[in-house]
């Protein structure tokens, strides 16, 4: 059976919640990088599939999803270099540890 | 006609001067501003000499016209409503524009001595080059908005002036007192000039005259026929506007800040409060004086009993006063209100518009020889470095021609033939006495007590007791600088009174005859006459006679001394009446409610952001949960709101 239109989104709708699930509930910020990989992966997954199912003569969903990666893959270096450096100051990557910037 | 460039320079020549001493005079003409200032002046004055004799050998038909030499609209609003700047050239203002130059010539003059080693030689120079260009620009002024922004510049340069020694606590209240009360004056200039320019729909002299004594004409009928409190729109309107006149001439009641003004250097109380900026409220009233004669009658009256209260108001209060300089403030003060009671009891036109001519001329006699007597006192105080009577005495062999120009300009403000006093002094009187009796021997008095008064002043100061031998003797009479102003305003005073002064100037432009009446001018002379024998009594020799008489009027005496205690009466209105109840209740209102209101905001916000700031948590997850509701949120109202 050739999976259809659903299949896909329910896949990426599901990707999507177990990301922003991660996000809320992991206290690790390397672990909540990777819970937004998912987010915008199952975003990427949604463009790809729209593309494909929808207009299948027109690119601009597969554009899309390869600028999505690329501001991933940077978002992933930033991010990871805030990481190093509050380990740094911290020794921890705790998000609770982080809290300073409060009222 | 005349080339409009001469007379466009006369004014803008010192705003030249101005400019350059005031922005620069300080680091690169320290030492020579006053020349540069000398020089300008020398060259207006020059040029407004061309522009008088010009003027006046070119009659049309025995009548002198109303010219506008320049006119520039600066400012409309409607077709026949602008604000322009121009010049309008008729008698009064080719006079005013040679007695302004002159003086103010002879005063640049003489504060190069007088001023000289001052630290803000240059600034004074600048200020003095500011007033000699807002008081032309004043008396060239041809329409009613542009008389009044000069009319406030010379007050502004006025107040600089009073203020030149600021770091004397008297000048700095001197200062702020004249500015204070003549703005407050001014503040009925303006509501005149709104009511006059609402009536007749244009602020141009020639035509706002034309409007409001032509009765046909409809701005005229509605001008007539509104009214408020029972009097006619056109004669508040007018009398509003003789208020911003009677300020800035020091007309009772509002003369308190004259006196005080003395606190400025010498010189620039000969230019400003003798000479020149205190006689803009008779130069006011002349300005419009067709439409006080024939369109307000009434307001005209009001004008000549100011006039003639303030004259001898003034008088009274001279003759106690013990400061020389105040005394001849109060002499100003009494000789415009000889003019303004002349312009108060004349009529429009021909033989009855003599008073017309009189105060003009009066104006013209008075400006030399009070210029005089204001630089002769400053050569005095110069001399013994005090403004009090008792300090001097006996100087007259001092500072001799200090002492016969000051001679000379006694007798010409006394009334003493042939003096240019005598002559303009007549004039008025018999203009007087053929308008209102009354204001007449009001002023036959008052002229007795001139000669009285200042002939005290004279003797006071140059006979009365042995001179005084700790005067320095260094410096003598100030030079070549001093002297020479007082002699050249010495001849002026003594022959200004032979200018057949009708053939110039006269209500309605055409040639006035006047006629010398020997019976007539007998008892005012004789009246001066008895006046100075009287000093001569009293203060010839140093004798207790003052004392003993001032001692034996008791009270009366103290009470012209104390000026009346007008001053006190200000202040108690000031302080106790207006402080307390409409200053305090402001005061806590404004601390109260105002503020109050100004608090209630910010403590406000200060509870407010006390109760929600604990979202700002510090905690990532947090605030993502609130983008997140946020986000679900929208998309909820676009699925099932907004659709």
């Amino acid at each position: 059976m050739q999976p259809g239109l659903y299949h896909i989104l329910i896949i990426s709708a599901a990707l999507f919640f177990i990301g922003v699930f991660g996000f809320f509930t992991r206290r690790n910020l390397i672990t909540m990088l990777m819970s937004i990989e998912l987010i915008l992966n199952s975003v990427n997954l949604n463009f790809i599939a729209f593309n494909k199912y929808v207009w299948p003569h027109k690119m601009d969903g597969l554009f899309f999803s390869l600028f999505v990666i690329a501001i991933a893959a940077a978002e992933a270096a930033v991010a990871i270099a805030i990481i190093i450096n509050l380990y740094r100051s911290h020794q921890s990557i705790d998000v609770e540890d982080a809290g300073e910037m409060k009222y | 006609m005349m080339n409009p460039v001469y007379i466009a320079l006369i004014p803008l020549l010192p705003l030249a001067g101005f400019l350059m001493l005031g922005l620069f005079g300080r680091k690169f003409f320290k030492e020579t501003s006053g020349i540069i200032a000398t020089l300008l002046l020398l060259t207006a004055f020059g040029l407004s000499v061309y522009v008088a004799y010009d003027y006046f050998t070119h009659a049309n038909g025995g009548v002198y016209p109303k010219t506008i030499a320049f006119q520039y609209t600066w400012l409309r609003f409607t077709d026949t409503l602008s604000i322009d700047m121009g010049a309008l050239i008729d008698p009064i203002s080719v006079m005013m524009l040679l007695v302004v130059t002159f003086v103010s010539l002879m005063v640049h003059i003489y504060s190069l001595a007088y001023v000289k080693g001052e630290e803000r030689f240059a600034t004074y120079y600048a200020y003095l080059m500011l007033f000699t260009f807002s008081m032309l620009g004043l008396v060239l002024s041809s329409n009613l908005f542009q008389i009044y922004i000069f009319w406030e510049l010379v007050g502004l340069s006025s107040f600089l002036l009073i203020g030149f020694y600021y770091n004397k606590p008297s000048a700095v209240a001197a200062c702020k007192k004249a500015f204070i009360v003549t703005r407050f004056a001014d503040l009925g200039f303006l509501i005149g000039i709104l009511i006059l320019s609402f009536y007749s729909g244009t602020l141009d002299f020639a035509t706002l005259i034309n409007t409001l004594t032509t009765p046909e004409s409809a701005a005229m009928k509605n001008a007539v026929t509104a009214s408020f409190l029972g009097v006619s729109a056109i004669s508040w309107g007018m009398a509003l506007v003789f208020i911003g006149g009677a300020g800035k001439s020091a007309m009772f009641p509002l003369h308190i800040w004259l006196p005080d003004a003395m606190e400025g250097p010498t010189p620039v109380s000969a230019l400003i409060h003798a000479a020149t900026m205190v006689v803009a409220g008779v130069f006011l009233v002349a300005r419009l004086f067709p439409v006080f004669a024939l369109t307000t009658p009434a307001v005209l009256e009001i004008v000549g009993w100011v006039g003639a209260f303030s004259a001898i108001f003034a008088a009274m209060i001279a003759c106690t006063q013990t400061d020389i300089k105040r005394v001849l403030a109060y002499s100003t003060m009494s000789q415009i209100g000889f003019m303004l009671f002349a312009l108060g009891v004349s009529k429009y036109g021909g033989e009855n518009g003599l008073g017309f001519t009189a105060s003009m001329f009066h104006l013209f006699t008075h400006a030399m020889f009070k210029a005089l007597l204001f630089l002769g006192a400053g050569a005095v105080i110069h001399y013994v470095h005090s403004n009090e009577m008792k300090d001097m005495g006996g100087l007259r062999k001092l500072l001799p021609i200090t002492h016969i120009t000051f001679l000379i300009a006694c007798l010409a403000i006394a009334g003493v033939p042939p003096f240019a006093g005598f002559f303009s002094k007549e004039e008025i009187l018999l203009a007087a006495f053929n308008g209102n009796k009354t204001i007449y021997y009001v002023a036959l008095l008052t002229s007795g007590l001139t000669a009285f008064y200042m002939f005290r002043l004279y003797f006071n100061i140059f006979w009365s007791k042995e001179p005084a031998t700790q005067h320095d003797k260094h410096h003598g009479e100030g030079g070549f600088a001093m002297m020479m102003p007082l002699v050249l305003l010495a001849i002026g005073a003594a022959a200004a009174g032979f200018i057949p002064f009708g053939n110039f100037v006269s209500s309605d432009g055409a040639k006035l005859e006047s006629h010398f009446h020997l019976a007539f001018s007998a008892a005012p002379v004789l009246i001066g006459l008895s006046g100075i024998l009287l000093a001569f009594v009293m203060y010839k020799k140093q004798s207790n006679k003052a004392t003993n008489l001032a001692n034996s009027l008791g009270g009366i005496y103290k009470t012209v001394y104390h000026k009346f205690y007008i001053d006190e009466l200000y202040l108690f209105i000031t302080k106790k009446i207006l402080f307390n109840l409409i200053g305090r209740p402001a005061a806590w209102f404004d601390k109260n409610v105002v503020d109050g209101l100004v608090n209630a905001t910010g403590n406000a916000t200060t509870m407010i952001s006390a109760k929600i700031k604990g979202m700002q948590s510090g905690r990532v997850q947090q605030y993502a949960a609130y983008f997140f509701a946020g986000v679900f949120g929208l998309v909820l109202i676009f699925l099932y709101i907004w659709k």
